[in-house]
């Protein structure tokens, strides 16, 4: 059947069977592979994608079910060259080994710091509590998110035209 | 994993999702959040003709009262009751145990309602809504029919519900007077199911308990309403022996099996320790409520 979403930003459709996994018509039909499929069983997040602006694992979620909505995946973070301060958190702090786990990790932070600008470290070990980091790098996920937060403040009071990276909004 | 091929359809009025299930309830499942039925579609425990989707029939995600009690539309997420500030207020035993229900990510999809039809003898939800003495809205294309949540578990995944039915929400009663409740799980990291849990709800008049729930999850085929434990309560002072004579009935009814999250003799222990944690949390909470 014939499905349409809005995927960061732009219009897009495909042809699907109903079993068709949202994670799947976004890796293969739409080619945005950075969205990782991991467990498979609804356990580890590294298919987190943002539906409507909330963080779901997108292997549990069917891509006739998102029908109509708005999708965000990590492609969708960046604005042209300039990282999110998400992003430039996890590159500042380390917060990734393998990388694996890193897509699914940001999209949830990222939603994370949306409802909650300055999280605690407990907000945020809370908050990633359903994403799995196999390379246990869970301090440096968190001083990473921290570090987008802070990035985020110091932008809010910053002087309006100042140059700070752009959010990928 | 992709599950086998279903037919979906996503009606978008009660009536046409009544008529669908009219004609093909035998072969059908109902979806909302789907985080638990697709993962039984992909693992092929389910393969079910066709999925009927009630993500967009309109008027399921509201909380609402409705004369004595709080009625939860069946596409209220998990995460609706986290952020619920009125179930805070009218029914604090939902908001905190709600914490201990899958992970964040799985809260922002997934269903009271669903979670109480897929009825897992490992859900959380089934014994919380048997403490709360909570019951069904079920509707069909004949009619609206009232099924309590006790008597509404049949087996493991297995309702009284009928094949033409769907639940549309759930009316918990508003616990009155001085009231509390609580949630214990023990679980071996945040997203497993419990190796054991306990739902506790009391309602006190004066110093005696008026009325007492008690639920037990993942030590049996169901959910367990631990009735002799209920009724051992009523009446009486929540003292340690009064307590303590609960939390032995209770263990007593359940019914647990040894699997690899610990023996049936240990989870029958757990059981009891947590009904008396949890009954001293709940008399605390009403306690506390009064002053």
């Amino acid at each position: 059947m014939k499905v349409t979403m809005t995927v960061n930003g732009t219009v897009r459709s495909g042809d699907v069977e109903p079993r068709v996994l949202l994670v799947d018509f976004l890796r293969t039909n739409l080619a945005l592979t950075g969205t990782h499929i991991g467990c498979d069983t609804t356990s580890c997040g590294a298919c987190t994608v943002r539906m409507d602006g909330d963080p779901v694992k997108s292997c549990t979620v069917l891509a006739v079910q998102a029908e109509g909505r708005e999708i965000k995946t990590v492609e969708g973070l960046a604005n042209g060259a300039a990282l999110a301060p998400i992003q430039v958190g996890f590159h500042e702090e380390h917060g990734l080994q393998c990388g694996f786990c890193t897509p699914g990790m940001m999209m949830v932070t990222s939603a994370l710091l949306e409802r909650n600008p300055n999280p605690t470290d407990d907000d945020i070990r809370w908050a990633i509590s359903g994403n799995i980091c196999r390379c246990t790098g869970y301090m440096n996920i968190v001083k990473a998110v921290k570090h987008a937060a802070q990035m985020q403040s110091e932008a809010a009071k910053a002087p309006a035209g100042a140059a700070v990276a752009g959010g990928g909004e | 994993m992709f599950p086998a091929a279903f037919d979906y359809s996503a009606p978008t009025t009660l009536a046409e999702a009544l008529s669908i299930l009219k004609q093909r309830g035998d072969d059908a499942k109902v979806m909302a959040g789907g985080q638990s039925l697709i993962p039984l579609l992909k693992l092929r425990f389910a393969q079910p003709a066709l999925v009927v989707d009630i993500g967009r029939l309109p008027g399921l995600a509201e909380i609402k009262r409705d004369d004595g009690h709080v009625r939860i539309g069946a596409m209220v997420r998990h995460v609706d009751i986290e952020r619920s500030t009125e179930l805070a207020k009218l029914v604090p035993l939902m908001v905190e145990a709600v914490h201990w229900i899958a992970d964040p990510l799985v809260r922002n999809r997934g269903t009271l309602v669903g979670s109480v039809c897929h009825a897992d003898p490992s859900g959380d939800w089934g014994s919380i809504m048997l403490a709360l003495n909570a019951e069904m809205v079920a509707q069909s294309a004949s009619g609206e029919r009232v099924i309590p949540v006790d008597g509404f578990f049949q087996g493991p995944f297995t309702t009284t519900l009928r094949p033409d039915e769907v639940v549309i929400a759930i009316r918990i009663p508003v616990p009155a007077g001085s009231a509390g409740g609580s949630y214990h799980k023990l679980e071996r990291r945040v997203g497993d199911f419990a190796t054991v849990a306990v739902s506790v709800q009391v309602e006190l008049d004066g110093r005696k308990v008026k009325k007492a729930g008690i639920g037990l999850t993942s030590v049996g085929a169901t959910n367990i309403k631990a009735k002799k434990a209920e009724q051992a309560l009523v009446g009486h002072e929540l003292k340690d022996d009064v307590i303590a004579e609960a939390a032995r009935l209770a263990a007593a009814a359940a019914e647990p099996k040894d699997d690899i999250r610990g023996s049936a003799a240990y989870k029958k222990d757990v059981v009891r320790v947590f009904v008396q944690r949890g009954l001293k949390a709940a008399l605390a909470q009403a306690q506390e409520g009064k002053s």
